[in-house]
């Protein structure tokens, strides 16, 4: 198993208050990771301290390599889905190849279909030329999810990449990062939809207040005490013929 | 409405003694006791008429070496930077001001009633003489002004060149700025026996010459200032690589000295300067 | 890309175009084949010395200066995100003035010909690391118009007193050169002192279109992207302060090319700052080289200041920006 990230006792602190708490876990190539936890529970800093864009303690593959080596080895999507200028959507998710190109800045062959690739996968031939800046909200998030993805990195870390859009696009989204491991390379999305969490990743990480609770196949991380403990909720969760069904029913805390 | 019952009015109460002293002056019908001067050309036109002690004041700048033709007689005399205030508690019974200059004190000065006399910028030779007998009169020096009238034009009758070559010459201050015909500068230059380049260049009293107008017109002569401490972007244009190559062919010129700034008979000076620098131009061709 | 490169050929002809007319047009009045023969061959005297000594230096300046404050103007809009960033809007330039005129009274500059520039140099890096600290990475329109016009104004007074109190009877004057900017009897003295850090200026900002694009997404996904930040703040702030440290310290703060320039050719690259640095050079050498042959046809013999005719075109742009900012927040 080929490992894309690992980290070792990566710890955040902010102040005095450690955000990240020696958190220690690896992903191999392969794995659609699921990254959950409520809010303020360390997700996104957690990811962007292993990518090093955060001073932290302990280890992190990703940190500990020079830049450009980092943007060969990881694709990241932050939750603010900032576009700056009304470039057109070729344009932006041509940004993705900003690692590869020589330092000409010339698109080779190779360059352009992975452009092409990352556009047919997030279905946005016909948005191509029109302006990223002036899209929807669910339009500009897919167009900077295919940003990433013409990164082709063996890792993709994405944060909360599905909120906000509608439900079949999340569905979609959700198979296009499965489709990603399935092919060899590895995902860590964080999001909130425990059920889509279920049903799609092959892998779940909880975080509570900064810690890792518990890092396993869904069915073992879903479990009622930790649903209860982390998230004070109670939910319903059967696998059944359509696949895992999970829905949260009440508050118990 | 007197200007003592108006003055008074506004000086009831604590005015006791400054009514008086302003009785004093209202009473002055003859020579003026307590002059004081505003202008740097004032200053000097009174320097060289009044009587010892009729003087007061002369302003700041008589005192500037840089463009006072009398700068030391000017240390003698307590000075004035042209405010009403400083002005009006010297109790003088004569203000002498130039018609542009400090005018929100003339104003002020003469709503305290205190008389005021202006004096425009001398532009000519002529000019200089009017001056001269006008302030002989407003000082009660009407010989002695008639006197130094006439050594006036004998003097400059003396330095004038009437005959031969007249070579040409700018005059070429900070900002490209030259004085053409109706100046005092151009009676300077032409008495000393030069053809003024400003006429050619076609800039009627004072203006701005484009520095490439300069060289192309091609004078004989480049006349500038001398040049202020500090700096700036106006006296920089002086040292403009197109100018310092046009002087590099020229003969070296004198700077225009203070003697240039007033209608005084200080002007002659200025002449005989250029007079000079002229016989030496011509001598050399 | 074939549009790109179009693009830079067309704005290359219109520089050279106007590079040649403000060669051509002065007070002087010379034809166009004495003009020609006295600056290519070398006949004629006087007018050898009018078109080598006066003219081609003013015109190279120009050239020099516009394509400065383009670049810098779009590097800067670039980095901070913000189409409103320009370095005469934000207190860049009357900063630099400051240094300059500092020099200049302080007698630094009479007897180290380099204090001028690099003293107008270090009043912008300071404007620019102060700006960066007030509006913050990604600078908000309001907060960086707000410390741009606090900045300006502390510079401008400081400007003022400094020219208040010199010894010299002109220099008061010319707080107005100081703050307008002019290109005016310049010479080669002139040029070859804004020469070697304009082109400093140059050389650090050009590289730089492509951390700016990747920007675009944010400093985050552009630090992802394997672009190293600080450095490229470092360049930005080196390079913007030597280009427009340098052309002040010779020609005054020319306010709005670096806005007016970015905005106008922003749509024909296709919004992508990377592309917009070498079109903005190119547009901004244009815009100040008709600017500059506007202020001798409009009041040849007054000495019109460059400032007043840039920000006649700019500041209704200035303006139509902010409405449109405030209408859609998109640019």
């Amino acid at each position: 198993m080929v490992r894309v990230l690992t980290l070792k006792d990566l710890t955040v602190r902010r102040g005095e208050c450690p955000v990240v708490d020696r958190v220690s876990l690896s992903v191999a190539a392969g794995e659609f990771v699921g990254l959950i936890g409520p809010n303020g529970a360390g997700k996104t800093t957690l990811m962007r301290a292993a990518l090093g864009l955060l001073p932290a303690t302990g280890q992190s593959s990703l940190a500990a390599m020079p830049a450009a080596a980092r943007a060969h080895a990881a694709a990241w999507l932050p939750q603010t889905r900032e576009v700056a200028w009304p470039v057109s959507v070729e344009t932006l998710v041509a940004l993705g190849r900003t690692p590869h190109l020589p330092a000409t800045g010339r698109m080779r062959p190779e360059d352009r279909a992975a452009v092409e690739a990352a556009l047919a996968r997030m279905v946005l031939g016909g948005f191509r030329h029109r302006s990223a800046a002036r899209l929807s909200g669910g339009e500009q998030a897919r167009v900077l999810i295919a940003r990433a993805l013409a990164q082709q990195a063996p890792l993709l870390l994405a944060d909360e990449p599905i909120a906000g859009l509608d439900p079949a696009h999340q569905i979609t989204t959700m198979e296009v990062f499965a489709g990603l491991a399935a092919e060899g390379h590895a995902a860590i999305v964080s999001l909130h939809d425990l059920g889509l969490a279920a049903r799609h990743c092959t892998r779940l990480i909880l975080l509570g207040q900064g810690r890792l609770v518990a890092d396993g196949r869904p069915g073992d991380v879903l479990t009622r005490a930790n649903l209860a403990n982390v998230f004070g909720v109670r939910a319903f969760y059967a696998r059944t013929v359509d696949g895992p069904v999970f829905q949260p029913l009440e508050v118990v805390r | 409405m007197s200007v003592f019952a108006r003055a008074s009015r506004r000086l009831a109460g604590p005015g006791a003694a400054l009514g008086l002293w302003l009785g004093a002056v209202l009473s002055a019908t003859a020579a003026p006791e307590r002059v004081v001067s505003l202008n740097l050309c004032t200053d000097q036109l009174a320097m060289l008429l009044a009587a010892p002690g009729q003087l007061v004041s002369v302003s700041f700048l008589s005192r500037n070496p840089m463009i006072s033709a009398m700068s030391d007689r000017a240390q003698g005399y307590r000075v004035n930077h042209g405010r009403a205030e400083e002005v009006f508690l010297m109790r003088p019974d004569l203000v002498l001001a130039g018609s542009y200059t400090a005018r929100p004190a003339v104003r002020m000065l003469r709503r305290l009633g205190v008389k005021v006399v202006e004096f425009p910028p001398e532009r000519s030779f002529t000019d200089i003489r009017a001056h001269l007998l006008r302030m002989g009169r407003l000082l009660g020096q009407r010989e002695k002004a008639a006197r130094m009238v006439a050594e006036f034009d004998a003097r400059l009758a003396d330095l004038r060149v009437t005959r031969g070559p007249r070579p040409s010459v700018a005059l070429y201050g900070p900002n490209g700025y030259t004085t053409g015909a109706g100046t005092l500068a151009d009676d300077i230059l032409d008495a000393a026996g030069f053809a003024n380049i400003a006429a050619r260049a076609g800039v009627p009293g004072g203006g701005t010459l484009p520095l490439e107008r300069l060289v192309m017109l091609r004078p004989d002569l480049v006349v500038t200032g001398a040049r202020y401490p500090g700096a700036s972007q106006a006296e920089a244009l002086l040292d403009h690589p197109a100018l310092t190559a046009l002087r590099a062919n020229l003969p070296a010129a004198p700077d225009t000295g203070p003697e240039w700034a007033c209608g005084t008979p200080h002007v002659l000076d200025a002449v005989a300067e250029m007079r000079a620098a002229r016989d030496a131009l011509e001598a050399g061709k | 890309m074939l549009n790109f490169r179009l693009l830079l050929v067309f704005l290359s002809v219109l520089v050279l175009a106007l590079f040649a007319a403000s060669l051509l047009i002065g007070p002087a009045g010379l034809g166009v084949g004495t003009s020609l023969r006295a600056l290519l061959a070398g006949q004629g005297e006087a007018a050898v010395l009018v078109m080598r000594e006066i003219r081609l230096p003013r015109a190279l300046l120009g050239l020099m200066l516009g394509a400065s404050l383009g670049l810098s103007g779009a590097a800067m809009q670039g980095y901070l995100r913000n189409p409103l960033a320009e370095p005469g809007l934000i207190g860049v330039s009357s900063s630099a003035a400051l240094g300059a005129v500092i020099a200049l009274q302080s007698g630094l500059a009479a007897a180290v010909a380099l204090a001028l520039p690099l003293m107008a140099l270090a009043g912008a890096v300071l404007s620019v690391l102060l700006l960066l600290a007030l509006a913050g990475a990604r600078g908000a329109s309001l907060t960086l118009i707000l410390a741009g016009i606090a900045i300006s104004a502390f510079a401008g007074a400081l400007t003022s007193l400094v020219l208040n109190l010199s010894p010299n009877p002109y220099a008061a004057a010319e707080i107005v050169f100081w703050m307008l900017g002019s290109l005016s009897d310049r010479s080669f003295t002139h040029v070859w002192l804004a020469l070697p850090f304009m082109a400093l200026g140059w050389a650090l900002l050009a590289p730089l279109g492509r951390g700016l694009d990747a920007l675009t997404l944010g400093e985050d996904a552009a630090a992802a992207l394997g672009i190293r930040l600080s450095r490229l703040r470092l360049a930005l702030v080196l390079g913007t302060a030597s280009c427009v440290g340098a052309g002040v310290a010779v020609a005054g703060a020319v306010g709005f090319v670096g806005l007016v320039v970015p905005h106008l050719l922003r749509p024909a690259v296709g919004a992508r700052p990377g592309r917009l640095l070498p079109a903005s050079a190119l547009g901004g050498a244009a815009m100040l080289l008709a600017a500059d042959i506007a202020t001798r046809l409009i009041a040849p013999e007054r000495d019109l200041k460059l400032g007043v005719v840039t920000a006649l075109v700019g500041a209704p742009l200035f303006l139509h920006l902010i409405y449109k900012t405030r209408k859609d927040g998109v640019w």
